[in-house]
């Protein structure tokens, strides 16, 4: 089965190659045959991929020992699925899911594809097979996951324990699907460049794909951050890692390509902007996996620091992001600009969007790249950190937020913008008095804490806005206005939500940040501690024994006024033999939107023992907020429009919306 | 304002918002980046009172002192110099003797370093490369025995 696995993974590599050449010169020459030859084969190469990707899971959950990896990353005694998951645990496993996800997405375009021109078609599935053959080829040489053992060892060195988590099962698919989807619209852009041509139909072919990969990354890096938070016991959900900025720049600028493509589709403006931030937003996709998987930055993420695979993922880096650009120089002059719009307008917000999108994308980027520079440079080793990103980052994102609620509201080509701030006085009214209850009744809130609340109410009351004057609320009759509402795009709904999860995103950053508290300190059996009208009583450790690790289980005890036990609270050290590794498993308990969080620390002599204990208010609406805008891109994916082949049906009620007032 | 008046204002606007954010980066990179040392550069490097570093060593073996609460003292050494650090709250799981540790934080007056974040490293194979790298830059680099 292994051996079938790695011949599977080998024939997929023969095969993206044919996927790159045959389709390409078939569009060259205008060859029907040899153009058709690359939907079958993309198919072909995605299901070896996945068989690969099978063989390889199949010797994870048997725990088949003989095989390199699997000895390296897994032990006879885990759960089996922290089995399975630790297939992709590893850097091996993780580039074969990588691929595996890229496949995936050649042989979506082919099989649905069916309606695009044929030589966008062959172009897009040769580029996409392009990606797919190197990373092919890197993990054919420099990472092969099947490389066995002789003699077979007995047992296995057993997976991180860090990762030995549901969140190791969610996380990086999810991530993987974001960051590799980005790659449809490079192949797109790529396409374009090569043909020399691009129209609206090509947007209307692009947004989907964008929405797909926004999508799934959103929820990736949600998932990473909870994750995060609550694995690593260090309560933070946020930590400007450069790992965690390598998943961030392409979300930046995968937003901002949302909205630039969303011009391009109404408009056919911003034509050549959109095809750069494709190529762009792939290209950070492809600089993440750099960073992560070199080993040029040390990190959980980092598995292996072998550095022929750093130099290997450079040569593709450059390969790909310098070829893609060049391209761009010399064609993208070929490419029509589009429509013309006045600053004031929805094309305007958008474009200042974008520019805000993209330039804190380039701090980020500045802010990740500088410590290995200034090494490469000279011998001085920096970080950056936090205190770096709060002061460019955050200053970039305020006013970002604040101008999100006018621009879904602005009309096409020129907008209004005073009507517009007239709609918007109920939104305003509600942020302000957000603002006063904020800073009259909440002790301890500074004034930053209260706009910070404002800005977050602005925002889920300014995504209400856009769908209550959409539906006219007001203006017309309930009947009419429910009969509206019915009736609106799905794309006004999955903006509204998206710019909703976004508020919500920011009142749990500023809930958490601004009216947390925080404890350290010793206790014994017994004792009780008070922290924001919460009282916890400790209990003590008890020992206990998992399948692969045995445990002290600090036992908490949070009381009710009357003194009762309302609920229990388990935080523990873990320490798994095999590593000789401890992980901390904090305690969290859930009491609305926030959460009490708490971590046991060492054991002194005497018996006691370093607890730390935090407030989290409306920490969940953090990652709730994702998961909101999650649900708005899949909203926008339902829309009728983005169905490509869907047949355009006629809006049949008579009360439907003034086209005008439509996105 | 004709066309041309209004197409340069919204340029010239976006050059200056660029230049804006251009210069609040540079500034944050001279304020907020904070370097990294090995206990024996200090004596060669210049801080500020006050200025936050990281600093980067091994755990010296039996230094590590459990005070009253909270508040832990140990000693960061590369193998020619030591020094003292403390530090209130949780440290890492894998925080032990004889390991990579970085420190984050500032000097007191009295020389010893007041430590706001301790880092120890991910697994058993992972040495925080800072500390690494300053090892073997020293000579006094051994390779793990973890195989």
């Amino acid at each position: 089965m292994v051996e079938t696995g790695h011949f599977a993974l080998v024939l997929a590599f023969a095969l993206s190659l044919v996927q790159t050449l045959v389709p390409l010169f078939g569009a060259r020459i205008n060859n029907q045959k040899m153009m058709a030859v690359g939907g079958p084969v993309a198919v072909t190469g995605f299901a070896l991929t996945a068989l690969s990707f099978a063989a390889l899971a199949t010797a994870y959950a048997t725990s088949d020992f003989s095989v390199a990896n699997v000895w390296d990353n897994s032990h006879s005694l885990q759960p089996l699925i922290y089995k399975i998951t630790g297939t992709w645990g590893n850097h091996e496993g993780s580039m074969l899911l990588w691929v595996l996800i890229l496949t995936f997405f050649g042989a979506l375009v082919a099989a649905f594809g069916s309606n695009l021109p044929a030589t966008l078609r062959a172009n897009v599935l040769a580029v996409q097979g392009a990606i797919g053959a190197t990373f092919l080829l890197f993990i054919l040489a420099t990472s092969n996951p099947f490389a066995r053992l002789n003699p077979a060892p007995i047992e296995g060195r057993d997976l991180n324990p860090i990762l030995q988590d549901l969140g190791l099962a969610i996380h990086p698919p999810l991530l993987y699907l974001g960051y590799v989807g980005f790659s449809i619209c490079f192949s797109f852009s790529v396409a374009a460049l090569i043909e020399g041509r691009i129209d609206a139909s090509w947007a209307r072919w692009v947004r989907p794909w964008t929405l797909v990969a926004w999508m799934f990354l959103t929820g990736g890096i949600a998932m990473g951050s909870y994750w995060a938070y609550y694995e690593l016991g260090w309560g933070g959900f946020w930590f400007w890692d450069p790992v965690e900025n390598a998943s961030f720049m392409p979300w930046l600028a995968g937003t901002a390509l949302l909205h630039s493509a969303i011009v391009m589709e109404k408009r056919s403006a911003l034509k050549i902007w959109t095809l750069l931030l494709a190529i762009l937003t792939f290209s950070l996709s492809l600089l993440g996996t750099f960073l992560v998987r070199s080993g040029v930055l040390t990190s959980v993420h980092a598995f292996a620091t072998d550095p022929t695979r750093g130099v290997f993922i450079l040569c593709i880096l450059t390969l790909f992001i310098g070829g893609s650009l060049a391209l761009f120089a010399f064609r993208a002059s070929r490419l029509t600009a589009g429509g013309l719009f006045h600053p004031v307008s929805r094309e305007g917000a958008l474009v200042l969007n974008n520019l805000f999108l993209t330039t804190a994308t380039a701090t980020v980027l500045i802010g990740t790249l500088y410590p290995l520079v200034v090494e490469a440079v000279s011998a001085d080793k920096i970080s950056v950190g936090a205190p770096f990103f709060n002061l460019t980052f955050g200053p970039l994102m305020v006013p970002l937020l604040v101008v999100v609620p006018f621009g879904p509201l602005l009309a096409w080509k020129r907008g209004d913008i005073f009507a517009v701030a007239q709609r918007l006085m109920a939104a305003f009214a509600a942020a302000l008095l957000a603002v006063l209850v904020t800073a009259l009744f909440i002790d301890g809130a500074s004034v930053f804490a209260a706009l910070g609340v404002g800005l977050a109410f602005w925002l889920i009351c300014g995504a209400l806005t856009d769908i209550a004057v959409k539906s006219g609320f007001g203006s017309v009759a309930p009947g009419i206005m429910l009969r509206r509402f019915a009736g609106l795009p799905r794309s006004v709904f999955g903006t509204a939500l998206a710019h909703l999860g976004l508020g919500l995103t920011t009142l749990g950053i500023v809930g958490t940040l601004c009216f947390g508290t925080e404890k350290i300190l010793s206790m014994h059996a017994g004792e009780t501690v008070q922290l924001s009208g919460h009282t916890l009583r400790f209990e003590g450790l008890y020992p206990a024994q998992g399948p692969n690790y045995s445990e002290d289980r600090g036992r908490f005890a949070l009381l009710g006024a009357d003194g009762s036990t309302t609920a229990m609270i388990t935080s523990s050290k873990r320490s798994y033999p095999v590593r000789q590794m401890t992980t901390t498993e904090s305690g969290i308990k859930t009491i609305g939107f926030s959460q009490l969080y708490l971590s046991l620390g060492d054991e002194a002599t005497d018996g006691s023992v370093v607890v730390r204990l935090w407030w989290k208010p409306l920490v969940t609406l953090i990652w709730g907020g994702g998961l909101v805008m999650m649900a708005g891109a899949a909203m926008s994916l339902m829309d009728r429009r983005l169905r490509v082949g869907a047949p355009s049906r006629r809006r049949k009620s008579a009360g439907a919306v003034p086209s005008a007032s439509l996105p | 304002m004709t066309r041309k008046q209004k197409r340069l204002s919204v340029i010239a606007g976006g050059l200056a918002f660029l230049g804006a954010a251009t210069g609040l980066t540079f500034y944050a990179l001279g304020q907020k980046a904070s370097y990294f040392y090995m206990p024996a550069d200090l004596t060669t490097a210049s801080l500020q009172p006050g200025q936050r570093i990281r600093l980067g060593g091994l755990v010296e073996k039996g230094t590590i002192e459990r005070g009253q609460g909270t508040t832990v003292a140990f000693s960061v050494t590369d193998n020619q110099k030591q020094v003292k650090v403390t530090y209130t709250g949780i440290l890492p799981d894998l925080f032990r003797e004889e390991q990579g540790v970085i420190t984050e934080g500032a000097f007191r007056p009295d020389g010893v370093f007041v430590a706001d974040s301790v880092l120890a490293k991910h697994d058993e194979n992972y040495m925080p490369k800072e500390v690494a790298d300053g090892l073997k830059s020293k000579g006094v680099w051994q390779e793990s025995k973890s195989d």
